[in-house]
């Protein structure tokens, strides 16, 4: 089975910038906007090699939506880049009205995502944004594990014709996908086979799952590892034909219990094979200052947390 | 093809008129007040302003394009659709029932001919307007861009981010009118908020602005062909467009209280007789 190692460790934002670069390269159609964050969006390649595609919208996020919205109409597809935060519960309506209901071809991409912005604190730790852009229809959501998933992503949204919501982080965190793994949306990846219980994780949590993993290896509990890179549309297929083996889950995600992986894996299982699960995740509280690291174990969502959840739910079988 | 005269456009207007009264009244809801308002600045637009290709493509390549902002004035820019030759008139009976692609505001899903966005929730029309624009400049389409918004969605912040981001950018293909009647619904403008001097206010926003007439034909007209000899000068041109509320239909003018409210049976055959069937009703 494969063992998965890192050499490197690199921030998916960064995954990102490469992705949109490539991107600037190949398809003339993309466009870029960005309001006052292009160096934490690492967007200066791009604009670089494409200052006419670029558009510098300022401080005004709600206009940013908009303006995407306008430029697909001409045939260009826009990315738009800022914080999580201000890509959705600023301007939901936006995002609402002239992207989702319109069906507007337009990439929401959403950087800083969760509590591993760290020092920031609550007010940009976003932790609601998954649920609230899954809700909406026509709505892709898509949420990476490292750099190299998410430049893959990054490429491979432009070619699908719709509204994509993809977040990704600050920290740096380890490289442990293939560089040439093609993306596939709404396409689970298994990462390592087991049998006792599955882990579907998600965004930084996967590289936490994988941990967890070969920490429960060594007593004794086989763990399966999902990598839900995609929560809508969600891959059913794949969590079912996991649990109909494993009997149990725990999902893993930098988010909210509310409205996150959990509650569209629960809703799948209950409404198929019903199964005890476990939900790793931030529980109904806004975060704080701190180093990313502290403040995962602090609210619970790293990899020791879901070792203890999974040993929990063996034990509900 | 020569465009129509004055008269023509009067005659499509009152046409429209009746199309706007009959489809609230039909089901007992809908704005007819800025529908009606903005009556004649729709017909100018669609049938002598803007440069149109035939039949509907989204992506408005080598065609001026309109956004309507304040979605909820969708009867009148369905009848014009319609009378334009969008889709079948007789398609406006369907307005805000079940299962027609004529919602109470516009909508795209349905794939209504000549409706690009969704628009209700106000204040997100010139964001998309000023995004189609420089998505023109793109593609060396140097056609224009224009949009319609109502006096009280001034009062969504999101107006002024646009309207400064469009002079920054110097979106110079783009003609945004504002719809100046005054009111809104719990009143009077300047009872509920007070917009101030909004050609002041724009022209610090960096913007060209002309003042108009929006219940005039020919003045309708003139002040939007002078509106398009001003483009291409560095600038987005703002047409400040004084209507009546209700304009057309003697009970519902000059009101805010006509901004939501269908007439009942007694006051459409009023407001029919008010108005010259001229193009044959739906």
């Amino acid at each position: 089975m494969t063992k998965f190692t890192y050499t490197e460790k690199k921030d998916t934002r960064s995954g990102f910038g490469a992705g949109l670069t490539e991107l600037g390269r190949t398809n003339p159609d993309v466009v870029a906007l960005c309001a006052d964050l292009v160096g934490s969006l690492k967007m200066q390649e791009f604009i670089k090699e494409n200052p006419e595609r670029f558009f510098q919208i300022g401080i005004a996020e709600a206009n940013m939506m908009g303006i995407a919205a306008g430029m697909t109409i001409g045939g260009k597809i826009p990315f738009t880049g800022t914080f999580a935060n201000f890509s959705t519960g600023r301007v939901y309506d936006q995002i609402r009205q002239s992207i989702a209901y319109s069906e507007k071809n337009v990439k929401i991409c959403a950087s800083h995502a969760g509590l591993t912005l760290g020092e920031d604190g609550a007010t940009h730790q976003i932790l609601e944004d998954i649920g609230m852009m899954k809700m909406l229809p026509n709505m892709v959501v898509i949420n990476p594990c490292d750099y190299n998933q998410t430049k893959a992503a990054t490429i491979a949204i432009a070619d699908h014709h719709g509204p994509v919501y993809l977040r990704f982080g600050r920290p740096s965190v380890p490289i442990f996908t293939p560089a040439d793994q093609k993306f596939e949306i709404g396409k689970a990846i298994k990462m390592i086979e087991g049998s006792d219980v599955t882990i579907f994780a998600t965004g930084h949590l996967v590289w936490e799952a994988i941990e967890a993993e070969a920490a429960l290896a060594e007593q004794g509990i086989s763990a399966e590892v999902i990598n839900i890179h995609t929560i809508k549309p969600l891959d059913t297929e794949a969590i079912l034909a996991s649990v109909a083996k494993t009997g149990c889950v725990v999902t893993a995600e930098e988010h909210q219990m509310n409205g996150g992986l959990g509650d569209s894996v629960a809703q799948t299982l209950a409404m198929n094979h019903p199964a005890p699960l476990e939900m790793v995740a931030v529980n109904d509280s806004f975060g704080e200052s701190g180093k990313p690291a502290e403040l995962m174990t602090k609210y619970g969502i790293d990899a020791a947390n879901i070792v203890k959840a999974a040993q929990k739910v063996i034990g509900r079988k | 093809m020569s465009k129509p005269t004055t008269a023509e456009l009067e005659r499509i207007a009152s046409q429209v008129r009746r199309d706007i009264v009959r489809m609230v009244h039909a089901v007992n809801s809908g704005h007819p007040g800025g529908s009606l308002g903005c009556t004649d600045f729709l017909v100018a637009l669609y049938f002598h302003v803007m440069n149109r290709n035939d039949g509907f493509d989204m992506d408005g390549r080598g065609e001026d394009i309109f956004f309507l902002s304040n979605g909820h004035i969708s009867p009148v820019w369905y009848s014009v659709l319609a009378r334009a030759g969008y889709f079948e008139v007789s398609e406006l009976a369907t307005f805000r029932k079940i299962n027609s692609r004529l919602q109470g505001h516009p909508a795209t899903e349905e794939g209504l001919e000549g409706i690009r966005v969704a628009s209700g929730s106000l204040g997100q029309g010139l964001s998309v307007a000023c995004g189609a624009a420089q998505a023109k400049k793109l593609n060396g389409d140097d056609s224009l861009i224009f949009a319609l918004m109502g006096d009280g969605e001034l009062e969504e912040g999101q107006v002024w981010e646009a309207a400064m981001y469009a002079s920054h950018c110097k979106v110079d293909n783009l003609i945004a009118t504002v719809d100046y009647n005054g009111q809104q619904i719990d009143g009077p403008t300047d009872e509920v908020m007070s917009l101030g001097d909004l050609k002041a206010k724009f022209e610090a926003f960096g913007w060209t602005v002309i003042e108009s007439n929006g219940n005039d034909m020919a003045s309708v007209v003139a002040s939007l062909e002078e509106a398009k000899a001003l483009t291409g000068q560095g600038k987005p041109i703002l047409n400040l467009m004084t209507t009546a509320m209700g304009y057309g239909v003697d009970f519902m003018v000059g009101t805010h209280k006509w901004h939501g409210v269908a007439p009942n049976d007694e006051q459409l055959a009023d407001a029919l007789g008010q108005l010259e069937e001229t193009l044959g009703d739906y």
